[in-house]
């Protein structure tokens, strides 16, 4: 920590003398990290679940009437059938990749533009950062999941997994914009930017240069924050319904369950699947945020 | 300067009016949607009638509703109706209007939004001081993970498990609707206890995975605090424990918990809505829910405008209140 008690951002790696050492040492420090050994190691085992699942399974049995309906797990369906005729194995393996791409594509989307307005807003400061700052801050006090099923239900006809993306994105800036822009507010004053400002940068060149690097810890957290954020919302819309009906995504599969008093009518397999996968995405994710969140704030390392 | 602070904060929120008005009034007709048309052919189909009278019938709806004139009268009579709260009737319930049937759900989400949200802050926020003071018994440590990893998850998937475990697996309490079905209203011992019971796992639900996150945030805020050196000098002066734990950490480590308590607001209630659909509770949440199915635009319109203008209510007032919970802020305009 700096005397000033101003927050350093660091890169992640102490310097390793080789490239043997080199693997040693993330070793080691994902051992002291623990968050973020935790959420890779979940977020591993779901990756693995997706591949092996898209290698052995016939991801055309999660389309409806393609196996007997209600089935509790046998060896033959591992995780059971729904009431309309899907084998459940196959609909997490087909179902989990279209939310989790949902959640990266609405993710990426609203780090990227919230960066670009964050950096707008806070380097150049400005009416333009009163205008940005003003809408994200009104805008993040409304409670995001109804403007976005009014957006969704403006849309004609029902929304595909693409679609859905880009509705969830539509206000997945809104964090991003603001937390970014206090990280830049507080980069701005420091030294090297001076320095690099006096030596004739221009303003671009500086934020791409100086300020980019900095801040890329902090970026990646953000990036996993909005992109759990995003999986939760689209989630939440296809539960209410407004979701890809025809795609096997763990929302829908949720609302199915919902929508059949899956609960009430003892059919536990069908929404133990889901609900654990959700569990492991949405725990991974965290943990891994707040692992990045100890990579690009040191300080948090002496609380924990 | 006080008053020159609300009437800002009164700007803005009037601003979030105007602005969610117009967002409901636009939305629909940028995608060129016909509600009205929509909703007579679903029925149409539904009820398998011949579908002869049915352009007849949605003209006569369109002029009704008012849908036939240009759109910059409709968007300014809509703005006078809707500063009127009367969001027209409602679609699927048809002789019943919007505002009625509204009016009847707020009750039930107010009741379990409010008394969970303050419960989960009130806990959340004393465990969470507990949680970093060094004088806590040592058995809290194992709270941790726990809360943790509550706080990761949405509060309907906590409510779907809930529902298994407390309602279907061992039939502990109800596990759908707001009161038993059958019974009647009125205000009676039992029946108050009937809602109760009804509203438990719903409530569970939000105040578990509330707690956590409140716990989380007030343990960081407790930990930069106590390093601070007016709690040294605290410390020092001889001061009792107690004495420092309340009124020189807890009381300025709860002031950050105040803005996030306002800031959260609004995603409190988007996982609300959920718990809502999945429990069958007769609040905002399964109203809004129902319209959705039924594809009841000026339902969804008037659920929404109500909610993001209660929670702009709700945030004005605690923002409002903020400059006197922390003096040093009063008169000093947002950096």
């Amino acid at each position: 920590m700096s005397p000033d008690g101003v927050q350093r951002v660091t890169g992640p790696l102490p310097p390793a003398p080789s490239r043997k050492g080199r693997g040693s040492a993330g070793w080691r420090y994902l051992r002291r990290n623990r968050s973020l050994a935790v959420g890779i190691a979940l977020l591993s085992l779901l990756a693995l679940f997706i591949i092996i699942g898209n290698l052995t399974v016939d991801t055309e049995l999660a389309r409806p009437l393609s196996v007997r309906a209600l089935q509790p797990p046998s060896w033959e369906h591992p995780f059971g059938t729904d009431r309309q005729g899907r084998d459940l194995l196959a609909a997490m393996v087909a179902g989990t990749p279209l939310t989790l791409k949902i959640g990266f594509v609405a993710g990426f989307l609203g780090v990227g533009i919230g960066t670009v307005l964050a950096f707008i807003a806070g380097y150049y400061r400005g009416v333009t950062d009163t205008v940005i700052r003003g809408i994200a801050d009104i805008g993040l006090t409304v409670p995001g999941l109804l403007v976005l099923i009014i957006i969704a239900v403006s849309v004609r006809g029902g929304l595909t997994v693409n679609q859905m993306a880009i509705v969830v994105a539509s206000l997945a800036w809104l964090y991003p914009t603001r937390t970014i822009r206090a990280q830049v507010l507080t980069l701005r004053e420091r030294g090297y930017i001076e320095v690099a400002r006096l030596n004739g940068m221009s303003g671009p060149e500086i934020i791409l240069r100086e300020m980019m690097p900095n801040l890329l810890p902090y970026l990646a957290a953000t990036l996993v924050n909005a992109v759990s954020a995003a999986i939760l919302a689209s989630i939440g819309l296809e539960v209410l319904g407004l979701g890809p009906l025809e795609s096997p995504t763990l929302g829908m599969t949720l609302y199915w369950i919902n929508f059949n008093a899956a609960i009430l009518n003892g059919w536990w397999w069908w929404w133990v699947a889901p609900i654990v996968i959700i569990l492991i995405v949405f725990l991974g994710l965290f943990f891994l945020t707040v692992g990045l969140d100890e990579i690009a704030n040191p300080r948090l390392r002496q609380q924990a | 300067m006080q008053l020159g602070y609300i009437a800002r904060r009164f700007g803005v929120f009037l601003l979030i009016v105007w602005l969610a008005a117009s967002l409901n009034f636009l939305l629909p007709r940028l995608s060129g949607q016909d509600p009205v048309r929509t909703k007579l052919l679903q029925s149409a189909q539904l009820g398998g009638y011949v579908q002869a009278g049915l352009e007849d019938m949605v003209k006569e709806y369109n002029k009704r509703f008012g849908l036939d004139k240009p759109l910059w009268r409709q968007y300014l009579s809509y703005l006078q109706s809707t500063a009127r709260l009367d969001f027209n009737y409602s679609i699927s319930n048809y002789p019943r209007t919007v505002r009625e049937l509204i009016a009847d759900a707020v009750p039930w989400t107010v009741a379990l939004l409010g008394v969970t949200t303050l419960l989960a802050f009130g806990i959340g926020t004393l465990l969470g001081a507990l949680l970093a003071w060094p004088g806590a018994p040592p058995w809290m440590r194992w709270l941790m993970p726990p809360l943790w990893a509550l706080h990761a998850i949405p509060f309907f998937l906590l409510g779907l498990i809930l529902s298994y475990l407390l309602a279907f697996h061992l039939p502990l309490l109800p596990i759908f609707g707001g009161y038993t079905a059958g019974a009647t209203p009125s205000l009676s011992l039992a029946f108050l206890w009937d809602v109760v019971s009804h509203a438990l796992l719903p409530a569970l639900s939000i105040v578990l995975v509330g707690t956590g996150g409140w716990a989380l945030g007030m343990r960081g805020m407790m930990v930069t605090t106590m390093g601070e050196d007016y709690v040294t000098f605290a410390e020092a002066k001889g001061l009792k424990s107690p004495t420092i734990f309340l009124r020189y950490c807890v009381r300025n480590a709860i002031l950050p918990q105040t803005t996030a308590l306002a800031l959260a607001l609004g995603q409190i209630l988007s996982g609300a809505v959920l718990v809502e659909v999945i429990f069958g509770y007769p609040g905002i949440g399964t109203l809004l829910f129902q319209a959705i199915r039924e594809n009841d635009h000026f339902l969804i319109q008037g659920i929404v405008f109500t909610v993001i203008v209660a929670l702009g209510l709700a945030t004005l007032i605690l923002d409002v209140v903020y400059p006197w919970l922390d003096p040093r802020i009063s008169y000093r305009r947002e950096a």
